[in-house]
């Protein structure tokens, strides 16, 4: 097997309320469909050791979508939707772990929906930038006074973006990526 | 117990851990996003396994990722990782990850995938 045949995998997660686009913006640069994937509820999993205990619980299970970028020969990127509602939070623990960073999707009609995410990836230390998804093209709040009503520190980008379109998806993510490199070279700036 | 929307749904734990023969924990840490590939050993397995087991050794011809195993396979999460610990200790698959999948992507990979993305 030669090095072309054993890429290896990084990820992002795009993180935001309910409904805000996240699977939109995922499939704008997917080279796949998305797909989703089901997890049982941690919670509920660390009760059941064994198959009898098993059989008389029903468990919640949480989907998340999820697409895959072909970087190269060498490196796959992975886009992992997180689950919108905040008491899925458990899944995220799993979903930022070793992860490049988040995009946080903003729909400025309904800023508080985003405010979950964002103070999960400060509080994780997770490189994060946030994308004012501008559903018809058209911005109606300017990105500072998202970023005042947000309260994001100076040094997170806020960029706009449009789910819709790749080449949109594709700025944001590199916007994240740089993010995440100038976090890497000053660690002690979160 | 009835979800309002579509992003969660209940149904019996028993049908997917009969997979596992009743186990819930993976022998293997395997991130969502590390990758599974089958061995020379596992192409020469068939015919050796239980259904889902054959089906990621025939998906992972082309390496696949643990989420898409989950998602083609339609099994949770939980159960394709169980499954796939044992084919990674029987030497059926093998999987890639980054060197330390639990730590964020060093500065020389994160280079690679602004390239990457530039390239798009």
């Amino acid at each position: 097997m030669n090095a072309a045949a054993n890429p290896i995998p990084v990820k992002i997660v795009v993180a935001g309320g309910f409904a805000v686009g996240k699977s939109t913006f995922v499939g704008a640069i997917s080279d796949i469909d998305p797909l989703t994937t089901e997890a049982a509820m941690t919670k509920a999993s660390e009760e059941v050791d064994d198959l009898g205990d098993a059989t008389s619980k029903k468990s919640t299970t949480v989907a998340m979508d999820f697409g895959r970028v072909g970087l190269s020969s060498e490196l796959v990127l992975y886009l992992f939707g997180t689950p919108g509602q905040d008491r899925f939070h458990f899944m995220w623990d799993e979903l930022v772990r070793g992860a490049i960073g988040a995009v946080v999707l903003v729909d400025t009609g309904r800023l508080e929906a985003c405010f979950p995410a964002v103070d999960y990836m400060e509080q994780a230390g997770v490189p994060f930038v946030v994308a004012i998804n501008a559903f018809d093209g058209v911005l109606r709040h300017h990105p500072e006074d998202v970023r005042e009503a947000l309260d994001i520190p100076a040094h997170i980008p806020v960029v706009v973006t449009d789910a819709r379109h790749k080449a949109a998806v594709r700025d944001t993510l590199v916007g994240l990526v740089r993010h995440a490199m100038s976090m890497a070279r000053q660690p002690a700036v979160q | 117990m009835t979800e309002p929307d579509n992003e969660s749904f209940t149904t019996l734990r028993v049908r997917p851990y009969l997979l596992t023969g009743g186990r819930t924990r993976s022998s293997v840490d395997l991130p969502l996003e590390a990758l599974v590939r089958t061995t020379e050993s596992g192409n020469a397995s068939a015919g050796q396994h239980g259904r889902e087991q054959q089906q990621i050794i025939s998906l992972c011809a082309n390496p696949q990722s643990v989420a898409e195993i989950s998602a083609h396979l339609k099994i949770h999460l939980q159960v394709a990782r169980i499954l796939l610990g044992d084919l990674v200790q029987e030497g059926h698959v093998a999987t890639h990850t980054t060197a330390q999948p639990t730590e964020r992507p060093d500065l020389q990979l994160l280079e690679r995938v602004l390239d990457g993305l530039q390239s798009l």
